[in-house]
């Protein structure tokens, strides 16, 4: 039992890197704050462009989605921190993370706030454009608060899953939690800073979770 | 009766694909006038109405508004043209995001450009003609179909149409909330609204509408007063139908 608070518990070793793991809580934090506006930004923005139906540019958008829907995030993340250099285009390791998390997210986010789209109905369309609102307006007024609010659910838990993968800077050298927390634990030679790269991450993570739980909760249409 | 046609259907032509759902529609509908159409479903009667606001885009034809032909033009102009018909949907389509006030004052406030005191006063003066003024704040989810449907009678009057559609706007509802969308109808007639109606309520077109339109398999079989159309049809398929439903 010693020997297991010695490991992942030691005082001294905790007080001495949680500077640095608090730290890297703010550049996760920060990180994770960019993409998540830049992916559902950009995600929405994809998602309303396809409501226009114009076929080659919804072409182009299911490509897209489908392909950073595909791969892994660390793949892109390598392949713009150590590849692009090459070829002239040199990245800081955490804005290769904020690329590489947001167009993610954001391919996600389109697919997500699409299928928002699909869900309302018909007839609301046809409200809006029979009263005058045109397209644009029908879109922005009526479909769209009602497609965010069928997205809201998932879109919650993939932001979350996201997020998470700012943890794949500790690949890049960023200094994130998961970084500052390994770095210290090859200094200390002690599991300790581990725990308290664990301890910030639910810091950080649980609270979003347990927004998530209560929003599918609540995701019901009400009377206001 | 003086024929300054408000509403003109001209030579409508509706196909999707191969199928010809309306084959060369005429009908003229005067200033005040409530015309209402019957037929079996299939008829192609609810693509003719939706064909007067381009919801639906006529194949060929014209659909002119108090002189005005609604198949030129910009999108924009559309969308001008939009909002001086009115339309009534089976569903009823209200913003289930939106309260009543909010669903009557939209279209006033982002497409006519009103003032926000002015749209809400137009639209309290709406729901008041239709009896739920006290029904402003709620949402459409505590409302019951003849309520909801009432509401979106006043979202379309809220926008001072030349011309109502109703499309099959009591189809949808409980027989005992039929009534009082039935009146609402009945009193936008009585203060002079022009209005065409798709609808099964033969007794109601009998005791309110001026003509009788009588479509089936994209045509317009047969025309009249509806004393003549209910009373001495003229055509096979006219009678067919009405002992059918059994008015």
């Amino acid at each position: 039992m010693d020997r297991f608070l010695d490991t992942f518990f030691n005082p001294v070793v905790m007080a001495k890197y949680a500077p640095d793991v608090i730290g890297g809580m703010g550049v996760t934090l920060t990180i994770a704050a960019a993409v998540i506006f830049a992916g559902i930004g950009l995600g929405l923005a994809l998602a309303c462009l396809r409501a226009y139906g114009l076929t080659i540019l919804n072409f182009f958008i299911i490509c897209y989605a489908d392909i950073f829907r595909s791969l892994p995030p660390l793949v892109l993340i390598l392949i713009l921190y150590f590849g692009f250099p090459s070829i002239g285009i040199r990245l800081s390791g955490p804005m290769v993370l904020f690329v590489v998390l947001s167009l993610t997210l954001a391919a996600f986010a389109e697919e997500i706030f699409w299928a928002g789209f699909s869900s309302v109905e018909k007839g609301q369309w046809e409200a809006g454009i029979a009263t005058g609102l045109g397209f644009t307006r029908t879109l922005a007024y009526v479909a769209l608060p009602q497609a965010v609010r069928l997205a809201m659910p998932p879109l919650v838990n993939r932001v979350l899953a996201i997020t998470k993968m700012t943890a794949l800077g500790s690949a890049i050298g960023v200094a994130e939690i998961l970084s500052t927390s390994t770095t210290a634990q090859s200094f200390s030679g002690s599991a300790t800073p581990l725990t308290l790269s664990v301890i910030a991450y639910l810091v950080i993570f649980l609270p979003m979770v347990v927004f998530a739980r209560w929003l599918e909760r609540n995701s019901a249409w009400k009377s206001r | 009766m003086a024929y300054r046609p408000m509403l003109e259907i001209v030579a409508l032509e509706k196909r999707f694909g191969s199928n010809t759902v309306l084959k060369n529609i005429d009908l003229k509908v005067a200033g005040g006038e409530l015309v209402f159409v019957i037929g079996p479903s299939g008829s192609g009667k609810s693509t003719m109405l939706r064909c007067c606001n381009r919801l639906e885009e006529p194949t060929s034809g014209d659909i002119i508004l108090d002189g005005r032909n609604i198949m030129s033009g910009t999108s924009r102009d559309l969308n001008r043209m939009r909002l001086q018909v009115g339309m009534v949907f089976q569903g009823f389509h209200l913003y289930p995001h939106m309260s009543v006030l909010k669903n009557v004052t939209l279209a006033q406030r982002k497409a006519l450009k009103r003032s926000k005191p002015d749209a809400d006063a137009r639209a309290m003066d709406m729901l008041e003609r239709v009896g739920l003024a006290h029904k402003a704040n709620a949402y459409p989810a505590e409302l019951s179909g003849g309520q909801q449907q009432r509401v979106a009678i006043a979202r379309a009057l809220a926008l001072d149409p030349k011309v109502m559609l109703f499309d099959e706007p009591t189809s949808a509802l409980d027989p005992e909330l039929v009534g009082s969308v039935l009146k609402v109808m009945k009193d936008l007639k009585s203060k002079g609204m022009t209005m065409l109606v798709v609808s099964h309520e033969m007794a109601f077109a009998r005791e309110t509408a001026d003509r009788v339109v009588f479509m089936d398999g994209g045509v317009v079989v047969e025309e009249g007063k509806p004393e003549e159309i209910f009373g001495a049809p003229k055509a096979e398929r006219t009678r067919t139908f009405l002992s059918r439903v059994s008015s």
